[in-house]
């Protein structure tokens, strides 16, 4: 993966495959660089046995092979600039994954387009999860929640092309203040 | 966020556009993406910005575009599928957001498949 947003863009398929309904995905950049993405659902669950072995790459829910790459890769580069990953899970409650990244290193990738990475989850799951994101740093920040925008569209869908651009511009907009120092 | 007065707006535009559609269900045309693990990391999220571009400047209202997962081609990725309404589909590979202007004009537009995008076009060379 070549940035930050491409990993969350993967890593929230799985709180959809686990039939979430609310996906809370959090971006905090305290002041000694060090990056917190946080993603939270009320999916599923694991069991404390798939727990233990979701970070090996030959763990995986699909039937059709036998690998799966999301959070190994994740772990990967979280790891390469000083980060790490964790994860909680209760089955019936939900999931929560969080990934340091030391945003001065070397070897840290960017954050990337967080704003198009959110408008195309939005815009290919418009009925179910509802999202939020809130992105947190020392220069401010910012909230963002589809169940607002669902109550004020009132039945006219997510997906509608309209409703992806004032999405897209209004999170351009919003994020650039607050992670801009760590898009690129 | 963004003022949601905005939205009002939107919502009352969309729902003419949307009446406007409902009448000729059978005319849509189906655009998936693979995004999955590999389709992400190939880069298929710029490319489903771009149909999405694509589609809002051209107007088009019997479009829908959506996401699959991971159909084991992983090496092909990108991958779209472009389904017609006589129910074909053709499956384009290695797609690049520079590529989705083509397959909208040529394809989605005016029904003739850009062949040399094809899965069937890299399979032989």
């Amino acid at each position: 993966m070549r940035d930050i947003s491409l990993h969350l863009s993967d890593i929230v398929q799985n709180s959809i495959t686990a039939g979430a309904a609310r996906v809370d995905i959090g971006f905090r950049l305290d002041d000694r660089k060090v990056l917190t993405v946080s993603v939270q659902d009320d999916g599923c669950g694991m069991s404390r046995e798939l727990l233990e072995r979701v970070r090996s790459p030959f763990t995986t829910t699909r039937t059709t092979r036998k690998v799966g790459l999301g959070i190994p890769l994740l772990m990967q580069n979280a790891q390469l600039s000083g980060g790490d990953v964790r994860i909680d899970s209760t089955v019936g409650v939900g999931t929560k994954i969080e990934a340091t990244f030391h945003t001065d290193s070397i070897d840290c990738l960017p954050v990337g387009d967080l704003a198009e990475t959110m408008a195309t989850l939005v815009l290919t799951n418009p009925d179910r999860p509802d999202f939020s994101l809130s992105c947190v740093s020392p220069e401010g920040e910012m909230q963002f929640a589809t169940d607002e925008i669902r109550a004020a569209l009132s039945g006219v869908s997510l997906a509608e092309p309209e409703v992806y651009q004032w999405i897209l511009s209004s999170l351009r907009e919003e994020i650039e203040p607050i992670l801009g120092g760590i898009m690129k | 966020m963004k003022s949601l007065a905005e939205l009002e707006q939107i919502r009352k535009q969309t729902l003419e556009r949307i009446n406007l559609r409902k009448e000729d269900k059978a005319d849509l045309t189906r655009i998936v993406v693979g995004m999955a693990t590999c389709g992400i990391a190939a880069g298929a999220r710029p490319v489903m910005h771009a149909f999405m571009d694509e589609v809002n400047k051209r107007q088009l209202q019997h479009v829908t575009i959506s996401q699959t997962g991971c159909i084991g081609m992983c090496r092909l990725e990108p991958m779209v599928d472009v389904i017609t309404p006589d129910g074909n589909k053709v499956t384009y590979v290695h797609v690049k957001p520079e590529m989705v202007s083509r397959i909208v004009a040529e394809h989605v537009v005016n029904g003739r498949p850009v062949e040399e995008y094809t899965i069937g076009a890299a399979e032989d060379r």
